[in-house]
């Protein structure tokens, strides 16, 4: 991609997936599917203290039909299982999902009758997150992961996936 | 209140006379000095309603409802337990009844207790226990169409991945574990 143009104006160009690469991953509209306690990190993910509108991702909804990356923070129970995949089916292409938590992404201390072992038995998930909760750096750090992959192509959505897991990074 | 306060031994007098009345009996006190009745399932209704109405008892609050599963051991399967409160006497009551495992059907409170729907249903859930009589027996916990009894002793520990909801969305399902120990001796594929 390159800048091209002067005092007037400029113009990006480049290959089409990459300017659009580039346009959805510095928009990222979350949906915030907050399950548990990891929730209480996701608001204060977007809260002002930690910021999350630096990275874009600010403009939370509660609709999934203006959602781009569902992020699941919490236990996900069987009772509630049918109920995140339709809101998961509700998105419009191209989806991402952010796996928050221990939790979601493996069931946690939950190894029992009523908790989903994992949201990827359901739904596709880019990015898992650890912590018990994640702290709202680890979030943020998922958010810049799922960037990268959008930019590289390596999402479910593009159909090349290469899941990450990601900590507090550094 | 103090001229209607009934002594503890006059609130066990009266249960004891009741129960003889329902064909039950007195059983030995909890840790905590409640006293408990067992009594037969066709009977528990009456037996409830009994203490309810009686001017010395008035276990007015039906607290809860549950049940225990005693697989595996040479007696009826599952015990039905309620527990009762009375305002007046502040003093708390339970209540214990049994159904085997191929019958486990046991009346519904719910027309004396309204309050016992819900709790009933939980049973129900969790146990595979029936009220007969409940209007609104359906699960309320776990999914709608799930198929099994979590908290039945034969049911193994780590859970049973509902197939209906994978059949719904095309999820993968996690292979059983095997080699795994039972709990409690118990077979670890549940009907």
């Amino acid at each position: 991609m390159a800048f091209e143009g002067g005092e007037d104006g400029f113009a990006v160009t480049g290959p089409l997936d990459q300017l659009l690469a580039w346009a959805r991953k510095n928009s990222l509209w979350p949906m915030p599917l907050g399950l548990s306690c990891c929730a209480i990190e996701m608001m204060s993910t977007i809260g002002p203290r930690f910021d999350i509108s630096r990275f874009g991702a600010e403009v939370a909804r509660f609709s999934p039909r203006q959602s781009d990356v569902m992020i699941v923070a919490g236990t996900l129970t069987w009772k509630m299982a049918s109920v995140a995949r339709r809101i998961y089916d509700q998105m419009p292409n191209p989806k991402y999902v952010i796996s928050m938590g221990v939790c979601a992404s493996s069931g946690g201390l939950y190894r029992n009758y009523a908790v989903v072992p994992g949201v990827d038995r359901l739904i596709p998930v880019d990015v898992y997150t650890m912590g018990c909760p994640p702290r709202p750096d680890t979030l943020l750090n998922a958010l810049l992961t799922l960037q990268k992959k959008i930019d590289k192509g390596n999402t479910h959505a593009s159909g090349n996936p290469r899941p990450a897991v990601v900590g507090l990074g550094g | 209140m103090s001229d209607t306060a009934t002594t503890t031994s006059a609130i066990e007098d009266a249960l004891a006379a009741h129960a003889a009345a329902f064909s039950g009996s007195m059983q030995p006190k909890t840790q905590d000095g409640i006293p408990v009745v067992r009594v037969p399932r066709d009977q528990v209704i009456g037996f409830l309603v009994a203490a309810r109405d009686d001017a010395k008892l008035r276990f007015r609050l039906l607290l809860d409802v549950t049940a225990l599963d005693h697989y595996g051991q040479p007696r009826d399967r599952f015990d039905v337990v309620y527990h009762c409160y009375s305002f007046e006497s502040r003093t708390r009551l339970r209540v214990k009844t049994s159904c085997p495992e191929r019958d486990a059907v046991v009346p519904s409170a719910v027309p004396e207790f309204p309050t016992a729907g819900f709790l009933e249903r939980e049973v129900f859930d969790m146990f595979g226990i029936r009220f007969d009589g409940n209007p609104d027996l359906r699960r309320i916990l776990m999914p709608e169409d799930y198929e099994h009894f979590p908290l039945r002793k034969d049911f193994p520990l780590e859970g049973i991945e509902p197939e209906k909801v994978y059949r719904k969305h095309g999820g993968v399902m996690m292979p059983r574990a095997t080699g795994a120990e039972p709990i409690n001796g118990a077979r670890s594929d549940t009907p």
